[in-house]
């Protein structure tokens, strides 16, 4: 019978039986797909019940056995953890198919190591989601960076080897040279490592107080994949991976297992009170605050269309840093929507990147001029799902921003109001002027540079567009973005024990 | 007599009479059965053991019946029984797998010299870990010596740099146990014993130079033979060009028992009592340990060679080791003695993965390696799993130990001393990703003397290999058997030292 | 300056084995010739093989002796030997020492056999031989309270015979009162002797001897095995000076392909 107890030990099973399967069908790519997407329905099924329990106020959990005395291999999931779990093997699923149509239109090699290793992935993912303490996190965590290593380096060239050198560079020496000190600092100061309501730091404040923003640091520059500047040369340089890679890893279950294990820490080892009392997150607010900016005016003069999404995307991660740093209970609302918000959100974008290079292989930003009218749906979703990100409404990423802003306006830093708002209009600058050009401006003809609005309309008879495998993908996460508008009141309702009410 | 009371002293009796029998056989494939045969027997014995010492305590064998401390006992403690389970278990791994590397590496009519030497270097190195007699130490460690300087210089056949590699490593192994035996003389002076035990209740509340000079010469001694940073130097070239097998077999083993025997002499005779014993820990093993952590590990990042590198990054290794016992704490102990387990798993299964490579390719040069994802698969990824678990990343051995590690620098409040280990870890990462790298991301070669048929190695060495493999992976989820092991040991032991 | 002159020579072993093992160890690093590094290796242990020999010298120290098989072998600690290893410097006139065996294992050998156990009265002995302890005098072994009793009642049945129990643990007590009761009559006698009469003997004890012997066989396989490795590097390279070898090892290394050895 499955219990969501046991749901959650299955989400963490499942994809590697379905690992194997695929595996075993190496020779026959239609049933290795199939295999690929029973497991991402079956995934989502499982943690939809995870999620329906939590919201019923379960908090259930698994154990599978204790490594070390005291140190389990233990899950538990908490609204924050099966939010993401819903999330990531939601979008799996709808990347699955994305992958499907990447794949075979561009005849990639390798393909049956790609889907496996994609298991591995999002097997780590969940654990990383459903971790009931840091020791299981950090375990899922290393998996994760380890699994999608195979990835990122896929195309096997000179190009993908120093992406991934420094892809698994980076991630690798945070982790461990941060991140586990931190954890085994925390495990000596508190004897758990059990995420726990309140805080565990926070109910030793004797022993944890002098060091918390020492412990803070550590942490936040620990925990890579959260791309809090320095530490995100990873992200664009794991650009080198196909397009579900980047889409799927770098935009959903990489980063948000980066952003998501902050916000956890922040909200379960630290407390927000105890950030509040001890001021030890300022200094890392500002950090972010600075990562916000930075990020953005880099991803401004990229012309490479999955580069400029990368910086777009650690500048947007940083916002759920600055809300988890914030240490206030808005805050931490807005960091935790923000991973819902901009998983959508920049997965349509990833997947319009994807979709364009399947159709005309083109990755330059200037190239795509007046491709728009070649292929007005792909180019409507980039559009959908850059408003999303920019912040306006009726998208579903105009509700973290809100809550951010009140949250900054709680913890009395009107100049983060500012960075904010200056962010989102730099958004604005970035991301939608690519849409805009698409449609509204000529091609560049060979050897001159065609300029100015005007020209043809959409000439709807004669679209190129990308296969329909590459193209629906996008489009169903574009609706996901407006849907989940107008669920924003459910979404925090079920966020609000995070930070102690409901 | 039962066999139950016989048990301590087979692990030594048995290969020890069985080996020279080795010589007698026809040229060929019998010797090696045989030798296989007699470690998987020493090692059911050594796992007969473990049980006895694990469930009814400390076990005492009187040799010839002659009750120490006059007579030599062999006395078996969970410190040693692990060593032993180690060093044996290494064993019936290593000799199935030696067969083909062998066949390859050696002359056919040493080959028996070979498994005889091998088997007797095995005797020595368990003589030296169950007994509990000083001197028999010393008589154990240069018997599993004198067969190691052979087994080196059997690599001349491929590498005639085996043979000066090999003699390097005589001077520096005689000069480390003559060291060692003028320790024990000085001490014996002092006492009037060479029962450990005895050694122990004697030299409490004594304060001489005669024993501190005793203290002196045995670390000096034991340092040479583990290749404490700086005397690692005999330790690079003699694992490089010693044959494949028995660099798997040595780095496995012979360094792991020199630590335990340091542990020994450390807690078991000297104790806290002495002295001397808490400015050694802050002065010599803290330091040196540090030292060969980054020192070693930074020279392994720049080898071409992948024997080589591994070998220094042993010498990293030995360094967390030291470090843990420099803590002098429970948790700094246990942690050494899961790190010595450990480490033999994951530096045996890498060297174990070279040793096929050099049977394919011919050459342990990291060129040899370009492209071997395509080549030998199953190699490559032994070597992957083994690498990452050097490195320290969860699920494997290698995080256990980081862990135990970490958790007791911070413990015992040498947190300095915690972000050094995982800054060493990540010039692990540095060696062991620059090898994977090149596996797994380089093209194979087409020309040249690098080119291999794509043709994994015999099954013969990759079942061994993937044993050590699925070792480093099942005891890093399931600590049971190392850990607690290694945390009862270590209470046992620092309760010997008197700790307070 | 006498004392000075006195410390200097009355350790002249020591001296010897000092200049011998640092003769020794310089020739092994400083000589480049591999087979004067062998010799060098074995001038360095003989100076050990001196030094234990050194140290198996006792003044007034006498052999220990057992009666009893069973007395001996019996006990899992109750030995009672009395190998000497006084040295000089550190203590002298020890001629014997005390067995500490754990708390519950005794031994009762004994010198002040007229004075102590004469009286009959072990416990008067005990106090002696804890004294004499003290004082570092010539004293073999001391009775743990348990013994005592058992010792008491041997004494008594024995009537003149000097007797010693020997304690293993309380359990086996009873069963050895009887086999014990025989003990110690000519050790007692021959420790007496010595100690009475003031003579200085120097007696050799035998284990150091044994552990040398053990020594010089490995230092023998040592060498043989060290020469064994010069004549094979001299066919494989031709020379066995160190910095030639080194200096073709070194074209190996990094001037290409590694020849093969000569074999």
């Amino acid at each position: 019978m499955i219990t969501p107890g046991n749901a959650i030990a299955f989400t963490i099973a499942l994809p590697l039986v379905g690992c194997l399967i695929i595996w075993l069908l190496d020779k026959k790519p239609n049933l290795r797909e199939a295999a690929t997407l029973a497991t991402g329905w079956l995934l989502l099924i499982l943690s939809v019940i995870v999620f329906m329990a939590v919201g019923e106020g379960h908090r259930p959990g698994y154990q599978f056995f204790e490594v070390i005395d005291g140190l389990p291999l233990a899950f538990r999931a908490e609204p924050l953890g099966a939010m993401f779990g819903v999330i990531a093997s939601g979008l799996w699923l709808v990347n699955s198919v994305y992958s499907i149509g990447y794949m075979r239109g561009g005849n990639e090699k390798h393909q049956t190591r790609f889907y496996m290793s994609f298991a591995v992935a999002i097997s780590a993912a969940m654990g990383v989601a459903y971790s009931a303490n840091l020791f299981t996190l950090f375990i899922f965590y290393e998996v994760l960076t380890l699994s999608t290593f195979p990835l990122v380096t896929h195309k096997g060239d000179a190009n993908a080897a120093r992406g991934g050198r420094v892809y698994l560079g980076v991630l690798m020496a945070t982790s461990i040279g941060l991140l586990l000190p931190a954890i085994v600092w925390t495990y000596a100061i508190t004897e758990t490592t059990d995420f726990t309501v309140g805080g565990i730091l926070a109910m030793h404040v004797d022993a944890a107080g002098p060091i918390v923003g020492v412990l803070l640091g550590l942490y936040a520059f620990g925990i890579g994949k959260a791309a809090l500047m320095p530490m995100h040369p990873w992200l664009p340089n794991a650009m080198v991976a196909p397009t579900p890679v980047s889409a799927f890893l770098h935009a959903v279950a990489v980063v948000k297992a980066g952003v998501f294990s902050i916000l956890k820490i922040v909200v379960y080892i630290f407390g927000i009170d105890l950030l509040k009392d001890t001021g030890a997150s300022i200094p890392f607010m500002w950090i972010a605050a600075i990562s916000i900016l930075l990020a953005s005016a880099i991803a401004m003069h990229k012309d490479n269309l999955k580069a400029r999404l990368a910086y777009s995307t650690v500048s947007q991660l940083s916002y759920v840093t600055l809300g988890a740093m914030l240490a206030t209970s808005m805050g931490v609302m807005g960091g935790a929507t923000q991973i819902a918000a901009h998983a959508l959100g920049k997965m349509t974008l990833f997947m319009c990147a994807g979709a364009i290079y399947v159709a005309h292989h083109k990755t330059l930003i200037s190239e795509m001029r007046g491709l728009g009218r070649k292929m007005p749906w792909t180019f409507g979703a980039f559009f959908i799902g850059a408003m999303s990100i920019i912040g306006l409404p009726p998208l579903a990423g105009s509700w973290p921003k809100f809550f951010l802003m009140l949250g900054a306006a709680d913890a009395g830093q009107l100049a983060i109001i500012i960075i904010l708002m200056i962010s989102s209009i730099m958004n604005v600058v970035y991301l939608l002027s690519i849409p805009v050009q698409a449609f509204y401006m000529n091609p560049a003809e060979e050897g001159e540079k065609a300029q100015g609005a005007g020209g043809k309309g959409i000439d709807w008879g004669n679209l190129s567009e990308a296969p329909i495998l590459c193209l629906a993908p996008p489009l169903f996460t574009a609706a996901g973005a407006f849907v989940l508008f107008f669920l924003a009141d459910d979404l925090h309702t079920y966020l609000l024990p995070l930070i102690g009410g409901g | 007599m039962n066999m139950i009371a016989q048990l301590p002293v087979l692990p030594v009796i048995v290969p020890l009479v069985l080996a020279p029998i080795t010589l007698l056989l026809p040229k060929g494939r019998a010797p090696h059965l045989y030798a296989t045969f007699v470690s998987w027997a020493t090692f059911a014995a050594c796992i007969f053991l473990l049980r006895e010492v694990a469930e009814a305590g400390v076990l005492s064998y009187h040799l010839g019946d002659w009750a120490p401390p006059l007579g030599i006992e062999y006395r078996v403690d969970l410190a040693n029984a692990l060593v032993l389970v180690l060093v044996s278990g290494i064993a019936a791994v290593v000799f199935p797998f030696a067969y083909r590397s062998v066949q390859l590496e050696i002359d056919k009519h040493q080959s028996p010299f070979f498994y005889g030497a091998l088997l007797i270097c095995m005797t020595g190195l368990l003589g030296v870990t169950i007994t509990g007699d000083a001197f028999n130490v010393f008589v154990f460690l240069e018997i599993s010596s004198l067969s190691t300087y052979a087994l080196i210089a059997m690599g001349a056949r491929r590498d005639r740099r085996a043979l000066t590699a090999s003699f390097n490593y005589l001077v520096m192994g005689t000069i480390g146990a003559t060291f060692f035996v003028i320790g024990i003389g000085l001490l014996y002076q002092a006492t009037g014993t060479l029962n450990m035990a005895d050694l122990h209740d004697r030299l409490a509340g004594q304060n001489s130079r005669v024993i501190d000079a005793g203290f002196a010469f045995i670390l000096v001694g034991i340092g040479l033979k583990l290749a404490m940073f700086p005397m690692h130097l005999w330790l690079p070239n003699a694992y490089t060009y010693a044959p494949s097998a028995v660099s798997a077999f040595l780095a496995a083993t012979a360094t792991k028992v020199a630590v335990y025997v340091l542990i020994r002499f450390l807690f078991t005779v000297f104790g806290f009592d002495f002295a001397f014993l808490g400015a050694a820990f802050t002065w010599v093993l803290l330091p040196l340990g540090l030292a060969g952590m980054f020192v070693a590990s930074l020279v392994a990042v720049f080898q071409e060679d992948v024997k080589r590198m591994l070998a220094y990054s042993s010498v990293g290794q030995i360094g967390y080791m030291l470090l843990g016992l420099s803590f002098a704490t429970v948790e700094g102990v246990s942690a050494s003695l899961v790190h010595v387990v450990n480490h033999a798993l994951m530096k045996g299964a890498l060297f174990m993965a070279v040793a096929c490579v050099v049977l394919r390719a011919g050459s342990h040069s990291i060129h040899a390696f370009a492209g071997l994802s395509k080549r030998m698969p199953y190699t490559t990824w032994a070597f992957l799993i083994s690498g990452l678990s050097l490195i320290g990343v969860p699920l494997t051995v290698g995080f256990v130990s980081k862990w135990y590690l970490l958790t007791a620098a911070f413990a015992a409040g040498h947190w300095y001393a915690g972000f050094l280990i995982v800054a060493s870890s990540l010039i692990a990462l540095l060696y062991i990703g620059r090898v994977a790298e090149v596996m797994l991301l380089r093209e194979p070669a087409t020309e040249g003397k690098y080119v291999i048929a794509k043709q994994d190695a015999p099954l013969s060495m990759l079942i061994p290999m993937w044993i050590l493999v699925a070792a480093n992976i099942y005891f890093g989820v399931n600590t049971d058997l190392t850990g607690d092991l290694a945390r009862r040991a270590a209470e046992a032991l620092m309760l010997t030292a008197g700790a307070g | 300056m006498d004392g000075w002159v006195e410390f200097a020579l009355g350790r002249y072993n020591y001296w010897i084995v000092i200049v011998l093992m640092m003769t020794g160890l310089y020739i092994v690093f400083a000589r480049g010739n591999l087979v004067k590094k062998v010799v060098g290796l074995n001038i360095f242990q003989t100076s050990v093989f001196i030094f234990y020999i050194t140290i198996g010298k006792i003044t007034g120290g006498t052999a220990p002796i057992y009666w009893k098989k069973d007395v001996y072998y019996g006990g899992d600690h109750g030995d009672g030997h009395g190998d000497g290893h006084s040295s000089e410097d550190a203590h002298d006139a020890n001629a014997t020492h005390e067995v500490a065996d754990h708390g519950e294992a005794s031994t009762s050998l004994h010198d002040k056999i007229d004075n102590d156990l004469a009286t009959n009265d072990l416990k008067a002995a005990l106090e002696n031989v804890e004294a004499d302890h003290a004082n570092e005098t010539t004293t073999l072994h001391e009775a743990p309270e348990g013994a005592e009793k058992i010792a008491n009642d041997a004494l008594a049945a024995s009537g003149d015979k000097i007797e010693s129990s020997f304690k293993v643990d309380k359990d086996a007590l009873e069963a050895m009162k009887d086999t014990h009761a025989e003990a110690g009559a000519d050790a007692a006698a021959h420790g007496a002797a010595y100690a009475e009469s003031g003579l200085q003997y120097v007696y050799s004890n035998p284990l150091p001897h044994v552990l040398i012997l053990t020594a010089i066989v490995v230092g023998v396989a040592t060498t043989a095995v060290g020469l064994a490795l010069a004549v094979r590097i001299r066919e494989a390279y031709g020379t066995i000076e160190e910095d030639e070898l080194v200096a073709m090892d070194n074209v190996a290394e990094f001037g290409g392909e590694a020849e093969a050895a000569a074999s």
